[in-house]
């Protein structure tokens, strides 16, 4: 008989080894399932997971890739730190879109070296106030903040599908559902020529490092993980969880939100009804596997960035299905999460002996 | 005692349990006659819980045997225990607070068909071991001794052979224990074996009649505790001589640093307690004591004291040196100079799962200057974390070693020691001992009195009036969210407290009465 027994204190090691364990069992069964399609198992993993990185210019799409999701899943983990669950980043990122995109349209045909910077306020500040309605719903009304920033995703992008179907289509667009291109002034300049690598991943770099500041060495950091730890001595000391949640939402909405300008003002260059592959989703999933650490985001996000490159290359040279990618990102989380039950509990074989603690 | 030819009514021979990285019990051998109220002594940790669980059937030893009436047996589940005739009574009680008595009994027992007739079998048992009990009351209404009353009726309907009873007299007030008592000795007189485990040795002494005691898993030795002080089986339970709190340097008392006055407070919890009224003054270089049962309000007024519970509309019902505080936080009151130890130690008074230098940081970072420009300062946090693991003699492998992974006793004693070196003017700290073996509670009974010597006015919330009598100078009794005038240690005693402690309790004497003219009646209806 299998038995689940609790460990004592929490298996660090179990912390840092369960993402290599759900990595290498969304593989195998990732192999299981090409297998029944049909697919040499060996063949198609090698096409999803290495060939999209077998040159330089696949690596410098991973980086693209992992850009927007670092930069989100940075924003998120401070909050679910803090048991705030903000699921709502794919619709702060549109709205950040949105708000510097739309700076951008206006000044249409502006050459001012202040737009981009510009942009960048409007891009966070449209992420931040997406956030806040759900940070005021939870701290005012008690609203759950899972549900209310998931739904207010979707009104975010049913906004700028309207925009772009309406007010703010091109003019000269032969009315396809697309705004005006960007002026160059408001596009993100590539950093690394012959790539789409942009400014936003050298951005992403720093926030990764002013995250590991942040939640390590600063006081707010602290008290982010005191709240989330142990509810009630926050309370005692005087750390207010619900400015804590003001505070993660505010700060996931604004990331979220640049990670979205930075997709409008970078590889899209416009704005149009999709602009992201829901990187606000995979964020979450991004978070989880970076162990809710800065550090381990920035690896968390450029493996989920591979699911991306892989996926793309599976549609194109296996005939796969787009949503292969979507399979391969859900299984990974269920390993996760499932994997993250061994760092609370060991793996006992036999029958069962002691079911409580010593005296 | 008997000769042996005669079965006991349980005998445990050599049972061994050991758990990961722990050997809980050694070797264990004992004895119950029938009829015999037996203690079980020991410390927190010295495997009388390990112990009781394998006698219940919800662990099964390793290695030894138990005799049933001198056959060998193997108890699988409680559901076998219960079958066999032992009983348990829990530390902590497992009931229904909107259900009434009789419905709590009813859903504890194996197959209930008759409500009636069970009613009639709860008020006959009720009659028999003088456990007056309405049972058509709601849990919700009852004092906490009257719910340990319904335990007690559910193990006597089973016609119980072996009663086990764990820590019992933990939440009940002096009077609530003689009648337990009275009615644990009638028990006895029929025949029921009782094992009594306790670490409150004065009661042990009153009772029981023989006497093993645990140290570390292993028997350590056996007594007759009414030929034994409670210092010496103390002092066989901790294996080592115990020194009482050194109170010798001449106590002088400074000015009113914390100063509550007509402090009322709506609970916000469903069955929480309100707070009536409250007014006390504690000088500087005095302990005083709150006591009282669980559940009268301690927790609500420590609350309000600490801050968690702002009082917006009244800020000068608490206050601190002078100043106004009951609209503060808990930071606010710290930087005045207040310090604050609730009663429960892991997720409220530390983070478990922080690194000791990180709950070090936790409530001293102002006081202690350990943090800069939004920053942790990491050398000197580590470095007053090491401070109260030394002076406070913490067992540990050190500052980043996690909180949880320390005994409750070392724990306590690095959070006392947190909040002590951060120089308090006013400490309120809630059941200072609560679960800490000897040593560490009487290190940190000293500490509290060091403390006070220096001029700080320490409010000593605690059920443990044991520990009120040993440290503070002055005692005020909560009961029902009321206080009690503050009353001197000197001429007080016990009995006094008791009173006031049960002294509201006369609400419920209605009801109490109700019940004895029931039975009575019923007595006199079967005459």
């Amino acid at each position: 008989m299998v038995r689940l027994e609790p460990r004592r204190q929490h298996s660090q090691a179990m912390v840092y080894l369960s993402p290599v364990l759900a990595i290498l069992m969304t593989l195998i069964v990732g192999g299981i399932i090409f297998s029944f399609m049909g697919k040499n198992p060996f063949d198609a993993l090698y096409t999803f997971f290495i060939l999209p990185i077998n040159n330089s210019y696949g690596i410098s799409e991973l980086f693209v890739k992992a850009t927007p999701l670092v930069i989100i899943a940075i924003g998120l983990s401070m909050g679910f730190r803090a048991n705030v669950w903000n699921i709502g980043a794919e619709g702060q990122l549109t709205m950040g879109a949105i708000f510097g995109g739309g700076l951008a349209l206006y000044f249409y045909d502006s050459e001012s070296m202040f737009l981009l910077p510009a942009m960048f306020v409007l891009g966070a500040i449209g992420g931040a106030f997406w956030g806040a309605i759900p940070a005021l719903l939870r701290t005012r009304f008690n609203a759950n903040e899972i549900l209310t920033s998931l739904m207010l995703t979707y009104v975010a992008t049913l906004f700028l599908s309207f925009l772009v179907h309406g007010p703010w289509r091109n003019p000269e667009g032969f009315n396809f559902p697309e705004s005006r291109p960007f002026p160059d002034a408001g596009l993100l300049p590539v950093i690394y020529d012959g790539t789409r690598v942009h400014l936003g991943t050298a951005f992403a770099v720093l926030v990764v490092i002013a995250g590991w500041i942040l939640l390590s060495k600063s006081v707010i950091g602290f008290q982010l993980r005191v709240v989330g730890k142990a509810p009630q001595a926050a309370r005692h000391v005087g750390f207010r969880q619900k400015r804590m949640v003001w505070f993660t939402l505010l700060l996931g909405g604004a990331l979220s939100g640049l990670a979205g300008l930075f997709e409008v003002a970078g590889p899209i260059g416009q704005l149009q009804p999709a602009i992201s592959p829901g990187y606000g989703f995979t964020a979450i999933i991004v978070a989880f596997l970076g162990r809710l650490h800065p550090l381990g985001v920035l690896f968390g996000g450029l493996i989920m960035a591979l699911t991306y490159l892989g996926g793309e290359l599976a549609q194109i040279t296996l005939g796969l299905p787009n949503a292969v990618t979507g399979l391969f990102q859900g299984i990974l989380l269920f390993f996760l999460l499932a994997c993250d039950v061994l760092t609370k509990y060991r793996v006992r074989f036999g029958t069962p002996a002691a079911k409580g603690e010593a005296a | 005692m008997t000769g042996g030819s005669k079965p006991a009514q349980l005998e445990v021979r050599g049972v061994t349990k050991a758990f990961p990285g722990c050997l809980a019990n050694d070797d264990i051998s004992f004895r119950i006659e029938p009829g015999e109220i037996h203690a079980l002594l020991g410390e927190n940790g010295a495997g009388k819980s390990t112990l009781v669980k394998i006698i219940y059937g919800v662990l099964q030893a390793d290695l030894g045997e138990l005799l049933w009436e001198g056959k060998p047996v193997t108890i699988h589940s409680p559901h076998d225990a219960r079958e066999m005739g032992v009983g348990l009574v829990f530390q902590h009680f497992s009931l229904f607070e909107t259900m009434t008595v009789l419905e709590n009994i009813a859903l504890a027992m194996n197959d209930v068909r008759d409500m009636a007739a069970l009613r009639q079998q709860v008020i006959e048992v009720e009659k028999t071991y003088g456990l007056p009990l309405d049972p058509d009351r709601h849990v919700y209404t009852l004092s906490v001794g009257e719910r340990q009353r319904i335990e007690i009726v559910r193990c006597l309907l089973q016609n119980p052979k072996l009663l086990i009873l764990d820590e019992p007299t933990s939440v009940l007030t002096p009077q609530e224990v003689e009648k337990l008592f009275e009615t644990l000795r009638r028990l006895a007189d029929e025949g029921c074996a009782i094992l009594y485990i306790s670490h409150k040795l004065h009661e042990v002494k009153a009772l029981c009649q023989k006497a093993t005691v645990l140290r570390g898993g292993k028997v350590v030795g056996g007594c007759d505790p009414r030929e034994e002080t409670a210092k010496s089986m103390a002092e066989m339970m901790i294996g080592q001589k115990l020194t009482a709190p050194d109170r010798s340097g001449t106590r002088k008392f400074g000015d009113v640093r914390l100063d509550i006055s007509d402090l009322s407070l709506i609970s916000d919890e469903q069955f929480g307690t309100d707070l009536k009224g409250i007014g006390l003054k504690v000088r500087g270089g005095e302990i005083m004591g709150v006591a009282g049962v669980a559940g009268n309000g301690q927790n609500e007024l420590f609350q309000a004291l600490a801050g968690e519970t702002e009082i917006i509309v009244a800020p000068d019902c608490i206050k601190i040196d002078g100043n106004p505080v009951a609209h503060f936080g808990p930071r606010r009151r710290r930087r005045l100079g207040a310090a604050f130890v609730p009663e429960e130690r892991n997720g409220h008074g530390a983070v478990p799962d922080m690194n000791l230098a990180e709950n070090g940081f936790l409530t001293a970072f102002r006081r202690m200057a350990l943090s800069a420009r939004g920053l942790i300062r990491e050398v000197p946090t580590r470095t007053f974390a090491d401070k109260i693991i030394k002076t406070f003699d913490v067992r540990t492998t050190g500052a980043s070693a996690e909180a949880g992974s320390l005994s409750g006793g070392n724990l306590q004693k690095f959070i006392v020691g947190r909040e002590i070196l951060q120089d308090p003017g006013v400490l309120v700290i809630s059941q200072p001992t609560w679960g800490v073996d000897a040593g560490a509670a009487s290190a940190i009974h000293q500490a509290l009195l060091d403390l006070a010597a220096k001029g700080t006015a320490v409010l000593v919330i605690s059920q443990d009036l044991d520990e009120i009598f040993a440290i503070c100078d002055q005692v005020v009794v909560m009961a029902e969210g009321k206080m009690s005038a503050p009353r001197a240690m000197a001429d007080v005693s016990v009995e006094e407290i008791g009173l006031l402690m049960g002294g509201l309790h006369d609400l419920d004497g209605d009801v109490t009465l109700k019940t004895k003219e029931l039975i009575e009646g019923d007595r006199v209806g079967q005459a």
